[in-house]
């Protein structure tokens, strides 16, 4: 974090401390706590615990180019830890925070969460953006015994006793969509369109199997384009000759930004065609201007809009910690559950050995997170509703669909 | 001393700075760090293969490659796959729907292993292909450009497609390949695990003791007939070419010696860091590694292997405290390296040595503890110039 | 044919022929700074790219300003003037600071340039923010133009063509019709000679690399129509600069255009063909497979060794 964000952290974290003394009435007689839980007793694994203080790790890219996406976790996690503190911390004791930087690099990953188990010993790490990252940390947080909480939506295909992933698996952020394109705009014909990596592929085959073997559709084209690539003209061209009746896109990064600029200069826009996109949030809006995606479609578990109590609180604490001009998307608000679950973990455990951590989180239902209701399944990703968003030029969206809650499922029968 | 040894240590100088390096690296670093940090240590000293290898081809051969990552992780790559395969075995998959495949195949509706993955069912060829398919593949590129008198910029833009190209193609195949996550989880070799502390420590040794006999290797080539005519080929390459001799035969087979040094860096990479993935093959790497080079000194292969240390530490020990400033350091560095001390270190450290030298004598000062060597038959500075071959007439 | 009726596949030959152009349009202006700057001086800029993130982030800068005074649909002409300018003025010190000391050493510019640009990223990131942004565009320069009903060419890709036009056509005016020009050639034909005729051959250099920086910086301006604005943007274009430069011979204008060309119609037939990915790697490859065959490029100037 730079120096500008730490100062500003510094100043909010103050102001966040009376907005969140509701939540700390709620959430902790803690302070009675700390006198029951001797650091003893909640830490037998030499975890950095003292009688007052509780050590966690924050991991992500503060420079390089994931920053970009990353920026808004780190934000997310340290306003839920601030809260936490001003609730009265965990067990009676208050989080600090390690933050280290993945530089947008994996080894950098696997080094930094080797670091933080090993040398500083924090009881829980919040990070990993890209699968790529968390793929490169992970077998240090299994040797290690670590605890990780990974927000970013998902191919699945992965589960690990020491991970709980806020985020949606695949099929939690694809299937409800497909089948609302299917019913709300009897779509029959679909393109598909992804960046050439893990996560747009392993989506785009469970998409094709959901459209072919139980929407009766057809896949008319799918296209990868390669990362980074910002010239779409003959994509765009191949897809008028299609003519689907549903783009669904999962471009990443730079190459996102281009496609929908594109996309639109071709004459490519929602009065002529319906296009439902898994990879837009509201922070990519920033970059691609919501003029080219007024009226085109998200998928995600949340969005800023949303409208609920707990969300009205949340957006409002957000950006008086981190400016009024922030926006929060769907991961932003995936990393904001991770500390409020490990707290609510370590308060059923009554301890915060990872072992006993692991086994008590599952179960759990957050009924305060601003995306509304989850809960935690034993295959450690949460139970969460599907929404569809639709555009509006101020870079915010319409949520036109809410799907009941969804089992998350990491490894789906049938789509594999 | 007699002649090979000579060559080897690269006179009294040359083992005096090996000695130091020896021991630094073999006794004091073990020594003084915990095992998290010998483990990062080791994982720089992989890429110090890659800076010895961009002094042969770079500082004394005159060619800069912008493509080394393509061999080191073309070796890397070849160690993980058979590390993967071991880490398949039917009974951990099992919960795949075709067990025994490494996971990423399975995700990718892969039933069988694809022929060329064949081979690293054995570790004997895959040592062989480590050593070999880098080598290879450096061979067939410089084969192509050299003969046809392809260099300076040229070369290095050629190698940076390559790797672009490569990089790519890793991603997009990832079926075959593990795609952009690379290939990870790997967990054993021959059984031993290779995760352990003290699997580190044996890990660290083997490094360490290669990159030295790695050192000693290249000093003895630079400090032949080959490596005179190296240094000539990089100053007066018309000249060298005049005088009867083949000068793309000795531009190939420095590539492919480069190639094949980085290769081995990247095959312990992958040991020691448990994974691969196609980022170290990209561009940024790529070009990374050459600022490890010149920091250390394009021209000393002691110089570089500090090079290497010093970069990566202050990478890591900034970007934990100062990661904005980081990257300002890293361009200054660069900026000012190459524009106050083309020499790196190395050069600041001759320098000094000769200052010192030449007042206590005046005989004739030593400039580089390699080029000590060589150097009384050579007249040609160690300057860095290298005219592009078909840039400019 | 393949179930498309005739018109269907006329439509997509008009307008695929023309994504081909535009892309053509794209690659032109990547490049010819860079040419002018490689092509002449020797020079390679590895940060070309963070110049024309410094265009675009003019343009973005502009546009805020333009929203706030609603003046949205003018002020485009002036961003890209705004944008040559600042460029041309951030590569003239740059030159002065860093390049000229270089100049005897091609391989070292090249990373002394690369430092350079981990710098101006960095001060892009610091400045701007991480997130990427985008510019307010003129209404004039959204959607798409009808010919037909059925035939739609971007707008932003007609105007991009525009301007690749109206740079070169400058360049060339330049290059070849002003007292400027004449001194650049002159100097890069025979450097000790031209100064022996009274040509002061240190600032034709600055000027020289000002000038490719500049029109790097018109490139960053137009590309804010048609992809992102962020700190790294930059490095997204670099290699592809790279190899049309190369690819069409580096010390010739005429080259550089060839090779924008080829290289745009082979990218966007083969994407069209196969995927988009696959086809860049082939486009790629065939570039390095001919480079390793013909070395100099497809137009190298014939000059005596």
């Amino acid at each position: 974090m730079s120096k500008y964000d730490r100062r500003q952290f510094m100043k909010t974290a103050g102001a966040v401390v009376g907005a969140s003394l509701a939540l700390g009435m709620s959430a902790g007689v803690s302070n009675a706590f700390a006198a029951d839980f001797a650091t003893a007793k909640v830490n037998t694994t030499k975890l950095a615990v003292t009688d007052k203080t509780v050590k966690v790790g924050i991991l992500h890219s503060s420079t390089g180019t994931m920053a970009i996406s990353e920026t808004g976790s780190i934000q997310a996690e340290k306003l839920a830890i601030a809260q936490i503190n001003a609730s009265g911390g965990i067990l009676g004791r208050k989080i600090e925070i390690i933050q280290e930087d993945g530089a947008s690099d994996w080894p950098t990953f696997a080094e930094k969460s080797k670091k933080l188990l090993e040398n500083d010993h924090t009881a829980a790490v919040f990070g990993c953006w890209t699968s790529a990252s968390r793929k490169a940390a992970l077998p240090v947080f299994e040797k290690d015994n670590g605890l990780l909480f990974y927000p970013t939506f998902y191919e699945g295909l992965e589960q690990s006793k020491n991970v709980f992933y806020t985020g949606q698996e695949a099929t939690q952020q694809i299937l409800a969509g497909l089948d609302w394109v299917a019913k709300e705009k009897k779509a029959k014909t679909y393109y598909l369109i992804g960046s050439d990596y893990i996560w747009p592929r392993t989506s785009m085959k469970i998409a094709r199997k959901h459209i072919e073997q139980h929407l009766g559709g057809k896949v008319v084209g799918e296209e990868y384009v390669a990362l980074g690539d910002t010239q779409f003209g003959s994509v765009i061209n191949k897809i008028k000759l299609k003519k689907p009746d549903v783009i669904y896109a999962a471009v990443v990064g730079g190459s996102n930004v281009a496609w929908f600029k594109q996309l639109n200069a071709a004459g490519i826009n929602s009065k002529k065609q319906t296009l439902l996109t898994i990879s837009v949030t509201e922070d990519e809006v920033l970059g691609i201007g919501g003029e080219n995606l007024e009226g085109f479609y998200s998928a995600m578990k949340y969005f800023q809009s949303v409208k609920n109590p707990n969300n009205e609180k949340f957006v409002a604490d957000f950006k008086k910690m981190w400016g009024p001009k922030s926006v929060i998307g769907d991961v932003t608000q995936a990393a904001y559950l991770g500390p409020w679950l490990w707290k609510a973990a370590v308060e059923r455990a009554g301890s915060f050995d990872v072992d006993k951590v692991v086994v008590a989180l599952p179960g759990y239902e957050m009924k305060t997170a601003p995306e509304g209701y989850v809960k935690v399944d034993p295959n450690h990703h949460l139970w969460s509703k599907a929404r569809i968003g639709k555009w509006r030029a101020d870079g915010q969206v319409d949520v036109v669909y809410e799907s009941p809650l969804i089992k998350p499922d990491p490894f789906p029968k049938g789509y594999q | 001393m007699n002649t090979l040894t000579d060559k080897l240590l690269g006179g009294k100088q040359g083992a005096i700075g090996l000695a130091i390096l020896a021991a630094i690296i073999l006794i004091v670093l073990p020594l003084g760090l915990d095992p998290f940090r010998i483990g990062m240590v080791g994982k720089y000293l992989t890429y110090a293969f890659v800076a010895v290898s961009l002094v042969l081809l770079w500082g004394y051969g005159g060619i800069l490659s912008l493509g080394q990552g393509i061999f080191f992780g073309l070796g890397g790559y070849c160690m993980a796959m058979f590390l993967k395969l071991e880490a398949s075995d039917p009974v951990s998959t099992k919960i795949q729907t075709t067990p025994g495949i490494p996971d990423f195949m399975d995700w990718n509706q892969i039933t069988a292993i694809p022929l060329f993955w064949q081979p690293f069912h054995s570790f004997t060829l895959t040592i062989l292909a480590v050593l070999l398919v880098p080598t290879l593949f450096a061979f067939i590129i410089g084969f192509a450009m050299f003969k046809r008198r392809v260099g300076g910029v040229y070369f290095a833009i050629i190698t940076q497609a390559i790797a672009l190209i490569l990089t790519i193609l890793i991603v997009g195949q990832q079926g075959y390949t593990g795609g952009v996550n690379g290939i990870t989880d790997l967990k054993t070799l021959l059984g031993w695990d290779i995760r352990t502390d003290h699997a580190k420590y044996i890990l660290y040794y083997i490094n360490a003791f290669l990159l030295i006999a790695i050192i000693m290797a290249s000093r003895y080539i630079l400090s032949s007939k080959f490596g005179m005519l190296l240094l000539a080929m990089r100053d007066k390459e018309e000249r060298v070419r005049f005088s009867g001799y083949d000068v793309s035969n000795f531009k190939i087979f420095i590539f492919c010696f480069a190639a094949l040094i980085s290769a081995i860096g990247g095959a312990m990479f992958t040991l020691q860091v448990g994974f691969m993935s196609p980022t170290f093959i990209g561009i940024v790497p790529s070009i990374e590694m050459v600022i490890f080079a010149a920091v250390g000194g394009r021209m000393s292969l002691i110089g570089v292997v500090y090079g290497t240390l010093l970069v990566n530490y202050g990478k890591s020990v900034f970007s934990e405290t100062y990661p904005e400033l980081w990257l300002f350091l890293m361009g200054g560095l660069f900026i000012s390296v190459v524009m106050f001390f083309p020499n790196g270190l190395a050069g600041i450290y001759t320098d000094l040595m000769k200052k010192f030298q030449s007042r206590k004598t005046k005989s004739v000062p030593v400039k580089l503890e390699v080029v000590a060597v060589v150097h009384e038959k050579t007249e040609s500075e160690p300057i860095l110039t290298s005219e592009p071959a078909g840039a400019k007439a | 044919m393949f179930g498309y009726s005739m018109a269907d596949i006329g439509n997509i030959v008009v307008m695929q022929g023309f994504s081909g152009l535009s892309l053509f349009s794209v690659l032109l202006l990547m490049a010819l700074g860079l040419a002018i700057i490689f092509g002449q001086m020797g020079v390679i800029n590895m940060a070309h790219g963070e110049f024309m993130t410094i265009g675009a982030y003019t343009t973005v800068f502009l546009s805020k300003l333009a929203v706030k005074y609603d003046i949205v649909n003018y002020y485009f002409v002036f961003a890209i003037i705004a944008a040559f300018i600042i460029a041309f003025a951030i590569g003239y010190l740059v030159e002065f600071v860093l390049i000229r000391h270089l100049y005897k050493r091609p391989l070292d510019t090249l990373l002394a340039t690369w430092g350079l640009s981990l710098v101006m990223q960095q001060i892009f990131r610091s400045t701007f923010g991480a997130k990427e942004v985008s510019a307010e565009l003129p209404q004039w320069l959204l959607g798409a133009f009808q010919p037909t009903s059925d035939i739609e060419i971007p707008i932003n890709g007609v105007f991009v063509m525009g301007l690749a036009a109206v740079v070169t056509f400058g360049v060339f005016l330049f290059m070849f019709r002003s007292r400027w020009g004449l001194n650049v050639r002159a100097t890069v034909q025979n450097r000790v000679m031209a100064g022996a005729v009274g040509i002061n051959t240190k600032k034709v250099d600055r000027v020289t690399f000002a000038l490719g920086c500049g029109i790097a910086g018109v490139a960053g301006a137009a590309f804010t129509t048609i992809a992102s604005t962020g700190p790294t943007t930059g490095s997204l274009y670099i290699v592809d600069s790279f190899m049309v430069v190369v690819f069409g011979g580096a010390a010739s204008l005429m080259g550089t255009i060839a090779s924008a060309f080829g290289i745009a119609q082979a990218q966007s037939i083969l994407q069209f063909f196969m995927t988009s990915s696959m086809g860049k790697v082939t486009t790629l490859l065939v570039i390095v497979l001919i480079l390793m065959m013909k070395p100099e490029g497809l137009f190298a100037a014939k000059v005596r060794k």
